[in-house]
């Protein structure tokens, strides 16, 4: 044992009756606070099966959207070996191929996600192209050394899964002892495909039929900027040098541009790789796609409030570009949803809302009563209603359901109908109410849409829109009208439909009138009479000025007013429906203290307004300083503030002292001031060691009994 | 909160936009004193044109104005929500360049902050602070202000929590500010802050929503502020360089040792605290249970796959461990002392495998340790554990490579951690990387509780190390071994105490220790006293390090004083 094993730092406590812990008692937890209402359990069991049912959801998402990505590449690498497939023994090809063939993945700077990718891309090489795939991250390969080791473990240990453990523990042990070089390498390959080989014919039938002979070996770079040149290089050198024993494929996982296997690497050894550039699909596409599969569709009972999910896009567009940390964000979501809205049990499919709306407690029904958004609805209610509503409890359910249903058919409405006019404004010169259809959802949630000044705007750019436009836009709008869910929009189709075909009459009537002007213009030309030609030029132009709209120009406006009028009807913001507490998250506060908290600035408050915290009548302070009264971490620190980059501790203890002998009142006798100037430097050293700790000094050599701040360049 | 919290919050920010231009020039023309109030009319004038200006910037730039205000009231410090703990400050106020201070200043607030008025909330002030601020010369109120003055302009300084390019892009279109801020950065720092506060003006005024809706600000220039910057500048360059210099140092040469104090050591401290009145206990108890009532929260998150970290000022240690003590009991649950002065992930990882696996065995390097630990976690899905990680920003776990494996070792799905933080600087331990894996959920846990046990290690300044500890495993230790080993560390340690005047004493030769040794009779070859040392080594007793010339030198690493004792022990023992 060593020098301090007197002291411990970590304690290892296990329960001393042998029960434990299970899993299963998570239900436990969502209960204990909410012990007031009941419904707890069924809270939970609706908020886990939610969840799951979203992120199953996400990961189908994340799958397709990889899908063509995945495709490329598998051909691509199918592709890279043939030569060596076909057991050319020719001379010429075998000079040729010195080159490894090289995937370079293009993922983005989001890497937190690129596991997931990884992880999906190495499934579809095991099954479609080789069993030998390894995946290696800078992380365990600080030298060459450990990359082999890595690199081989992983290789022997997917051996293992293929043979199905017939010989385990000599490959067990060839792990630990095998001196992890190129050859030892190679000569398991060999060993590998050997006995593929002769064992063709009975079980691995299976797997052979998907592999090839002698499949390739790839080794996927995760992170390719964080490994060392001298890793790399050695690496690609060596393995080029044995191309022809060991079929290498490498796939590089780039975070920032291709550039960087230029930089990395230089010629001579960039020369080796034959390199090929993929890209992945951006994650603003990704945050997109999940955009619209999780919130625009009526899928799930549960919605994100309009502050909710800027905070969610912005942590993602300021901070992260991470799609991960918005599912998180939105898994956080649920969970204080659930745990936090008694009422949220009622946030489930339409068709269970019955069952529960019945089952609901007295407590519950009150619950319900003080929703705001309730409150509004009986107070437009007449006065009898109004009673029934407030004291009798099963009216009070029958009007939830119906309300609830409401509610459902709304969202439904609302979505079809956004993506309707997302057609229209995505499309308008300056994307007066945003390119993408989030802004668009942001902006119907967040107030009345058609009362805002860009709603305006683009309403007035629409009406300057082209025929041809025109019609393909109301032509994607009778398709997602149709395909919607909604069996309100039969009429709105009809009426949508009815203005194509007088869109088209149009165009008719359109030729046809070409034909006349170019006849009248004959007419004009036959006229020799200069009198003649001044009156029918006045003429025409007069008509001009004074002429009505034309009948394009009045039918543009019927279908903007139309498309108006439908904004206004479905485009209701949620938050001004009834019962949409239920539905709809809107704590966007919580959601950013846990997700992007602010820890300096906790700090800063804490010691430059104590009040803020501790509500005690003698810390308050209006001015933005400090009362003498203040905890002693707070005068040390405002103290330091005054100070450059060194400190004099014997200076910051009298100044310190000055004010807390001023807090404390002369009131102690003389006899034990010694005393109490004790205590001060003891108070004084505990305030200066935590200030340490905290970061914003720290000792200093440089002039005896001073400290150097470490805050604001001050070191 | 409550929301007069909330309105507080958003009251304070109006005061920092109005009160800038003030401070600026109260700050430069400290030195020049009543000039700047006889001025006072003038610069009432400037603000109007500065109002003026404002009304016509043009579209482009009110667009770019617009959506840093949205980035800015996206972030969330927006005021309307009234968010309880403190956390919807303007980051504006937070951080900031630091201005060059003269001697005495500390001396000065600390008067002045004991002669502030019992009660010392003014009335109203903070209602109209621009009217405050502008009659300083009224005399019932003059220190007042003065004060208040004085503690704004620290909070004032610059800052924002807009990341610095958006700073920038804000600066670009005004030409002035940019040309200006060119001019400032190589001359002046009282200049600099001049802008800077200017900026930050912009901004928080940004963040005040219906405030001013587009205000970007052309500073205002006046005439005056220009002459007095050029009568200074001279002044300001040298005080700018005085201030930065490495070497010299503006401070007063007192020491520890000429006042009368004697070092305190750690009992005596702990002694005397324990006499000084806890202050606020019934406040911070309420704090405190605010923090309890969010443990079953907690313990639901944990479980669905978050994990905690508290940050805050005040020890969470007490926090932490009522947690574990209310809701830990019935499962196994790892408590890290992370201030401990010898924690190593390792020991963490030891003991996770040897007292919660029940693995003996050794590994070769910590991540084929966590390769074990996250096998066996996966292999058998009922096996959980709580980590509860007490500053997990403390000097030996905030390495690289020990945050990585902990967020690996976190990242684990029956593997629980709650932590907590306290340095400034620690969320900057962790990228992106690591913060997935972490998966955390923050939480303001702000207790001011004093951080007893935390700090106890420290090697403070103040504090002289009593080294009891060190002394008795160092006598422990040396019980155990061969009188000649003894004699062996005791020549060692009395070289170090002769050298002890030497700052940069590297250790001695290893070649020295053994003509010394053997001169002494305890070893008779080089290989018996390398074996010595091996044993030494083991047991931490002393420490090898190769100088610039391939030499090993050798070292005790405990202090000084500490040997001394030691010393005098051994020679009561003989």
């Amino acid at each position: 044992w060593g020098f301090f094993a007197v002291l411990q730092g970590c304690f290892v406590f296990k329960p001393s009756s042998k029960k434990r812990r299970s899993s299963e008692k998570t239900a436990h937890d969502f209960r204990s606070r909410s012990d007031d209402s009941e419904d707890t359990e069924l809270r939970f069991v609706t908020c886990q099966s939610l969840w799951n049912q979203i992120k199953a959801e996400t990961e189908q998402i994340q799958e397709d959207l990889n899908k063509q990505l995945l495709d490329n590449l598998v051909s691509f690498l199918s592709r890279s070996h043939s030569e060596f497939q076909e057991k050319t023994t020719e001379w010429t090809c075998r000079m040729k191929f010195r080159e490894i063939p090289t995937a370079a993945l293009v993922l983005g700077v989001n890497v937190t996600d690129h596991n997931l990718t990884f992880r999906g891309l190495s499934d579809v090489l095991q099954d479609n192209i080789s069993p030998y795939v390894a995946l290696l991250e800078a992380k365990d390969c600080p030298g060459i050394k450990n990359l082999m080791q890595k690199l081989m473990g992983q290789l022997m240990s997917c051996d293992i899964d293929v043979d199905s453990m017939e010989d385990e523990d000599c490959v067990q042990v060839s792990q630990n002892r095998i001196r992890c070089s190129m050859s030892s390498l190679i000569s398991w390959y060999e060993s590998v495909t050997k006995k593929t080989d002769s064992e063709t014919p009975s079980k691995k039938r299976n797997s052979s039929s998907r592999h090839w002979q002698s499949p390739p070996v790839v080794v996927i770079f995760k992170d390719m900027e964080s490994f060392t040149t001298k890793v790399l290089q050695d690496f690609i050198v060596i393995g080029s040098q044995h191309i022809h024993e060991l079929p290498l494929v490498l796939i590089f996982g780039i975070a920032t541009s291709p550039m960087i296997i230029h930089r990395l690497l230089p010629h001579s050894v960039s020369s080796l790789l034959c390199i090929e550039l993929f890209q992945s699909l951006s994650c603003k596409e990704h945050l997109s796609t999940i955009i619209d599969k999780l919130l625009l569709t009526s899928q799930f009972p549960f919605k994100l409030g309009e502050k909710v999910l800027q905070v969610l896009i912005n942590i993602f567009l300021y901070h992260d570009f991470s799609v991960q940390n918005f599912i998180k964000g939105f898994q956080l979501c649920i969970v204080e949803h659930f745990y936090s809205q008694p009422l949220s049990v009622l946030c489930c499919q339409l068709v269970d809302v019955k069952k529960r709306v019945c089952s609901l407690s007295h407590d519950q029904c009150e619950n319900i009563r003080r929703l705001p958004s309730f409150r509004r609805y009986v107070e437009k209610q007449e006065s009898g209603k109004q009673i029934d509503l407030l004291t009798n409890d099963s009216f009070l359910k029958g009007e939830t359901e119906k309300l609830l249903e409401d509610l459902h058919v709304y969202h439904e409405n609302y979505v079809s109908i956004l993506r309707c006019l997302h057609v229209f404004t995505s499309s308008l010169p300056k994307y007066p109410l945003g390119k993408q259809i989030r802004e668009l959802h942001c902006a119907c949630l967040e107030n009345r849409v058609w009362e805002t000044e860009e709603y305006e705007s683009s309403l007035q750019l629409a009406r300057m829109l082209n025929n041809t436009d025109l019609v393909t836009m109301l032509q994607q709008c009778v398709e997602i009208l149709m395909s919607s869910s909604g069996k309100e929009f039969d009429k709105t189709v009809e009426k949508l439909k009815e203005f194509l075909t007088q869109f088209q009459n149009l165009e008719a009537e359109a030729s046809q009138e070409q034909d006349v002007s170019v006849s009248s213009q004959k007419e004009l030309q036959k006229k020799t009479d200069l009198y003649q030609l001044q009156k029918t030029l006045l003429e025409m132009k007069e008509s001009r000025r004074s002429k009505k709209l034309t009948k394009f120009e009045m039918l543009r406006f019927e279908v903007v007013d139309y498309i108006d009028s439908l904004v206004r009807k479905y485009l209701v913001p949620a938050a001004d429906r009834t019962l949409h507490e239920i539905m709809y998250f809107n704590a966007a506060a919580v959601l950013r203290g846990h997700l992007n908290a602010a820890p300096r600035t906790a700090l800063h408050t804490a010691l430059n307004n104590p009040h803020w915290y501790l509500k005690n009548q003698a810390l308050k302070c209006d001015g933005g300083g400090i009362s003498n009264k203040a905890p002693d971490i707070c005068i040390v620190y405002k103290l330091h503030l005054e100070c450059g980059r060194l400190i004099n501790l014997v200076d910051w203890l009298e100044a310190f002292s000055t004010v807390v002998m001023a807090a404390e009142e002369p009131n102690a006798d003389a006899a034990s001031s010694d005393q109490v100037d004790d205590i001060i430097h003891a108070r004084f050293i505990r305030a200066v060691s935590e200030l340490e700790l905290l970061g914003f000094i720290k000792p200093s050599k440089q002039k005896t009994d001073h400290v150097a701040r470490l805050t604001w360049g001050g070191c | 909160m409550s929301r007069p919290e909330g309105m507080r919050g958003s009251r304070r920010s109006l005061q920092v936009k109005f009160v800038p231009d003030e401070d600026v020039l109260r700050h430069i023309a400290d030195d020049t004193g009543t000039k700047v109030r006889k001025d006072k009319a003038q610069l009432s004038v400037s603000m109007k044109k500065f109002v003026k200006k404002l009304e016509n910037i043009s579209d482009n730039e009110a667009q770019e104005i617009l959506e840093e205000k949205n980035y800015v009231a996206a972030l969330g410090i927006c005021a309307q929500d009234p968010v309880g703990n403190g956390s919807n400050i303007s980051g504006g106020e937070v951080y900031s360049f630091q201005t060059p201070k003269r001697s005495g200043k500390m001396a000065e607030l600390a008067s002045e902050l004991a002669q502030t008025p019992e009660q010392n909330v003014a009335p109203d002030h903070s209602k109209c602070p621009e009217k405050m601020a502008k009659t300083p010369q009224s005399s019932s109120n003059f220190t007042w202000a003065e004060i208040v003055w004085k503690c704004n302009l620290k909070k004032k300084e610059f800052v924002s929590t807009t990341p610095y390019r958006l700073r920038k892009r804000l600066a670009a279109p005004d030409p002035y500010l940019e040309s200006e801020s060119e001019y400032s950065a190589s001359c002046s720092e009282e200049e600099d802050e001049e802008d800077q506060k200017e900026v930050s003006t912009v901004l928080s005024s940004q963040k005040t929503p219906g405030k001013t809706k587009v205000a970007s600000t052309p500073p205002p220039r006046n005439s005056l502020a220009k002459k007095i910057k050029e009568q200074k500048m001279g002044n300001l360059v040298e005080e700018y360089f005085e201030a930065h210099s490495s070497s010299k140092v503006l401070t007063s040469d007192r020491t520890l040792q000429k006042l009368r104090k004697r070092r305190l050591n750690q009992q005596t401290l702990h002694d005397l605290l324990k006499k000084a009145p806890p202050s606020y206990a019934a406040e911070i108890r309420d704090l405190n249970q605010q923090h309890e009532s969010l443990f079953s929260k907690w313990m639901l998150q944990l479980h669905l796959g978050f994990n905690i970290v508290l940050y805050g000022l005040g020890s969470k240690r007490d926090l932490l461990e009522k947690f574990r003590t209310s809701l830990l009991q019935d499962s196994v649950h790892l408590v890290v002392n992370g201030y401990f002065p010898s924690i190593t992930v390792r020991s963490i990882l030891n003991s996770i495998t040897e007292e919660v696996l029940d693995h003996t065995g050794t590994f070769r390097s910590p991540l084929d340790q966590l390769e074990f630990i996250s096998k066996r976690f996966k292999e058998d899905s009922s096996l959980e554990l709580y980590v509860l990680i007490h500053n997990l920003d403390s000097q030996m776990l905030r390495g690289e490579r020990s945050q990585q494996i902990l967020a690996q070792l976190s990242s684990l799905p029956t593997v629980y951690l709650i932590a907590s933080i306290d340095h400034i600087n620690a969320p900057l331990m962790w990228d992106q990387a690591k913060l997935s894996l972490y998966n955390w959920l923050w939480y303001e846990t702000t207790t001011f509780s004093p951080y007893v046990e935390e700090t106890s290690y420290e090697n403070s300044l103040l504090v002289q190390q009593s080294g009891s500890l060190a002394l008795s495993s160092l006598i422990h230790v040396l019980h155990s071994l061969t009188p000649n080993a003894r004699g062996i560390f005791r020549l060692l340690a009395q070289h170090q105490l002769e050298k002890k005047d030497n700052p940069s004493y590297p250790g001695l030769s290893f070649q020295d220790f053994y003509q010394q040794c053997r001169e002494a009779f305890l070893v008779n070859s080089d290989l018996t006293l390398r074996a010595q040392l091996t044993e030494f080594r083991d047991h931490k007793l002393i420490r090898t390090k190769r100088g610039a010339d391939g030499v090993e030198y050798l070292l005790i690493p405990v202090d000084d004083s500490t040997l001394t004792d030691f010393l005098e022990k051994e020679d009561e023992d003989v």
